[in-house]
């Protein structure tokens, strides 16, 4: 190999910013992995227990941006008990010390304290960026620590996180005279804002481009942040309603006229549907819309104002769009790439929603499809292979019925065979979720066709140990395998043994898996963690019926702070 | 948190309630093509139909020699399923009854399941009369007269504006107007109408737009001018009528 001084490699690999083209650059000589290891700015963290955080910063001393995913994407259905684990604590530890520069943390499904907060706040004063995802275990006290000590905070993105309610004051410590404040979610915040507070942060965030309120913010105080930052990009409303104040909606609709960039929305809540003209004023710009928290629009009102919004390209929706919502959607949003359906009521196990003939819609509309979720009431497989053929770059389809172990509505069959179709047409398909009536031919197709398959979600499928074997064998990208109530047993399970290296994570719940199958695999296998979670006591024989399994690979053996229901063989 | 209900895997719980019907049906001889089940059948006979699927009964590993159906033909048997099946039914097959709430699905974040549960919340303490139910396209509400021995309720989406209401209210309380003072609405009328909305607050009908009104009214009440003490009526109510 021709001799390359380091400060070429290391600029070229600079220009090289994808992690899996950086984790394949490493892999070609020591020389490559070194520099490529002192030159990495972002790091991602796909399984916080993979690997331990003092290892990370000794590979990567220079890293400026850190993201961490924790918990197992079963427990935002609560599969996981609570107390499981994915503290954030160690990696902000190990990071305040190795790396005090930090600029960007990441984290999903994780655990973070008020202290972890504070420790973060006075630990990194160049702190950018703070997105917290689906976490959980801080409070208002916590986010006023980071507003009053990361001075230069640019984006601070609380999405879908539980966060404790202690007062309405965070608002007001954010710096004075003014702040970098870029983007700014706090929507899933229960409890009440200070509209003095919220009104005064806009005023003195000159760079303000992305904010999404919770539910308390009124629509006087909407209208009056409009009023002050016009140039805002994407917008989360409060409640949008009547108020006491009769000047409000009436500001509020000329406020919105002046946002002549913002493309993209969300937010409404229980706001009522005769306000959904609102809308009507940024149609024409929007991109992204996000009605699936406003149970109150009927499907009148969301025909009406779809149908403008002819640049739509990422569209959630409940379902009570209904058929005939998705049919106005599939003629006036030809530039739709993302389409999620959700179950207006995720309670009712036979809802009224969406059927095949909005999917199919869709599917023959919106040709730039390529991500969707679709909770509906009923499919059948002939429109499943309508869409494989209509949209075969979908990357990401998730179909979800809402009745488990629903046959083909029009047949009586499995879906077995739409579901064939959906991976043989679309080659890129990399996430797919399933649900209905499914055999073990489904798998026998996902393990022949579906090459770049990175994620399997399924529920209630198979017949045998065969299902599961066809997929270990066949999917060579898979990543993560996330399998509840289907009849894999301990010969599916120690099939894939020497796959699971090579993948992120298995997850299996309610399968016939045993103590003892588990405790095979633990021993066969060192570098991986085989986590079972159960909560009866039963005693510990290997006969004993594993409730909920969790693998994972790891460089960090097992891990100390696992409860008491956890048990790592 | 409760484990989950056991389920054999074909998806039926224990509990499906099958009707007497059902077995009798999965004796009888049926003409069909190979390979195709009744939807009538129960769907645990449904999924017998596996073993159309070659060397089911070995359990091979994934193997070449395995040729499954191909996807292709089974779209030919959708549709000769419209047309030449006559056992078929269109009508959906009995998906197997009372499937109970299974821990987690649908798969629903939990994040929104409770962010929507507050939403329902906030709908369903709103009285009960004025009631939007999801899909539902009327919009009941009770109405009182003074003096009148029973309350009334109306559909208000079958109005279209306030006149139209102000009218169809006239006919209905025909029989209970005392006197023969003339229905009239508004300052020089014998009755002032006005109704609850949605904070609980009596508020004077006419001010907001129509669709407005039919948002967060939940009743309404007819009064009689004069048991109406300052309500302020400056402005005259923009309808009146005689009937």
């Amino acid at each position: 190999m021709p001799y390359f001084p380091d400060e070429v490699v290391e600029h070229i690999l600079g220009f090289v910013s994808s992690h899996r083209d950086r984790d394949a650059a490493s892999l070609v000589c020591h020389v490559w992995y070194r520099i490529e290891g002192l030159t990495r700015r972002s790091v991602f963290i796909s399984n916080c227990y993979a690997v331990r955080p003092e290892r990370v910063h000794a590979r990567f001393p220079c890293l400026r941006s850190l993201t961490v995913k924790g918990k197992p994407r079963f427990a935002d259905f609560n599969l996981v008990p609570a107390g499981w684990g994915a503290s954030a604590e160690p990696w902000v530890d190990a990071c305040a010390r190795a790396c005090p520069g930090l600029e960007e943390l990441r984290l999903k499904r994780m655990v973070v304290t008020d202290g972890c907060l504070n420790h973060l706040a006075h630990s990194f004063p160049n702190l950018r960026s703070l997105v917290l995802v689906s976490c959980e275990g801080f409070s208002t006290d916590g986010l006023a620590t980071i507003a009053t000590n990361c001075r230069f905070l640019k984006e601070l993105d609380l999405q879908g996180s539980q966060v404790e309610f202690r007062g309405r004051h965070w608002l007001s410590c954010f710096p004075k005279p003014s702040t970098s404040l870029e983007s700014l979610n706090f929507a899933c915040l229960d409890g009440a804002v200070s509209a003095n507070a919220l009104e005064s942060l806009v005023a003195r965030s000159p760079n303000l481009k992305s904010l999404r309120l919770n539910r308390a913010v009124p629509t006087a105080v909407l209208a009056k942040i409009l009023t002050s930052a016009p140039k805002l990009v994407d917008l989360g409303t409060g409640l949008v309603a009547q108020s006491n104040n009769a000047g409000a909606l009436p500001s509020l609709y000329s406020a919105i006229q002046q946002c002549t960039s913002l493309n993209s929305l969300s937010g409404f809540w229980d706001s009522p549907r005769w306000i959904t003209p609102i809308i009507h004023y940024i149609c024409k710009n929007l991109t992204c819309l996000n009605l699936s928290y406003a149970p109150m629009f009927r499907t009148v009102d969301l025909i009406g104002t779809i149908h403008q919004c002819q640049n739509l390209q990422h569209l959630w929706v409940l379902d009570h769009i209904g058929d005939a919502g998705l049919k106005v959607v599939a003629s006036s949003c030809l530039e739709l790439q993302e389409l999620r359906i959700f179950p207006a009521n995720a309670n009712v196990l036979a809802s009224t929603g969406v059927t095949e003939e909005g999917l199919v819609a869709v599917s023959s509309g919106c040709r730039k499809l390529n991500s969707m979720l679709y909770s509906c009431s009923r499919m059948t497989n002939s429109a499943l292979i309508t869409v494989a053929k209509n949209c075969s770059r979908i990357t990401s389809f998730r179909l979800h019925i809402c009745l488990h172990g629903s046959v083909d509505a029009v047949t009586g069959q499995p879906l077995d065979e739409g579901f064939g179709a959906i991976v043989r047409s679309c080659k890129g398909l990399r996430r797919l979720s399933m649900s209905g009536l499914l055999t073990d031919s489904v798998f026998l197709y996902i393990g022949m066709y579906a090459e770049r398959l990175e994620t399997l979600s399924v529920a209630f499928a198979g017949d045998s140990d065969d299902g599961m074997i066809y997929v270990l064998n066949g999917c060579k990208n898979l990543r993560k395998l996330e399998i509840r109530n289907c009849p894999f047993g301990n010969t599916a399970l120690l099939a894939g043994t020497h796959r699971y290296e090579a993948m992120r994570s298995l997850w299996m719940s309610s399968c016939d898996i045993t103590l003892g199958g588990c405790r095979s695999l633990a021993a066969a296998m060192p570098g991986l963690n085989v986590e079972v979670i159960s909560q009866a006591d039963g005693g510990a024989n290997d006969a004993k019926k594993v409730e909920k399994l969790y693998v994972y690979r790891t460089l960090a053996g097992p891990r100390d702070d696992a409860p008491g229901f956890v048990s790592i063989l | 948190m409760s484990p989950p209900l056991e389920l054999d895997y074909i998806g039926l719980s224990a509990a499906a309630g099958g009707r007497p019907d059902d077995d009798l049906k999965g004796t009888e001889l049926r003409l069909g093509l190979p390979g195709c089940e009744s939807p009538d059948r129960r769907p645990v006979a449904a999924t017998t139909t596996l073993d159309l699927l070659p060397a089911k009964g070995a359990k091979r590993g994934f193997s070449d020699e395995v040729v499954p159906p191909a996807p292709v033909s089974a779209a030919g048997k959708d549709k000769d399923a419209s047309g030449d099946e006559k056992d078929k039914k269109v009508a959906a097959p009995p998906q197997p009854a009372a499937k109970a709430q299974v821990v987690g699905w649908p798969p629903v974040r939990s994040y929104r399941k409770s962010t929507m549960a507050t939403t329902t919340n906030q709908l369903k303490s709103s009285k009960e009369d004025s009631d939007t139910k999801q899909g539902q396209e009327f919009l009941y509400v009770k109405v009182s007269m003074d003096g009148a021995p029973y309350l009334r309720k109306v559909d208000l989406k079958t109005y279209k504006n306030y006149k139209g209401m102000v009218v169809g209210l006239g006919k209905m309380f025909i029989g209970f107007r005392t006197g023969e003072a003339a229905w009239i609405l508004g300052k020089d009328g014998e009755y002032v109408m006005t109704y609850e909305d949605k904070d609980g607050d009596w508020m004077l009908v006419g001010d907001v737009p129509w669709e407005m009104f039919t948002e967060s009214c939940r009743r309404i009440r007819v009064m009689k001018s004069s048991d109406v003490i300052g309500l302020g009526m400056s402005n005259s109510v923009p309808f009146s009528n005689t009937v």
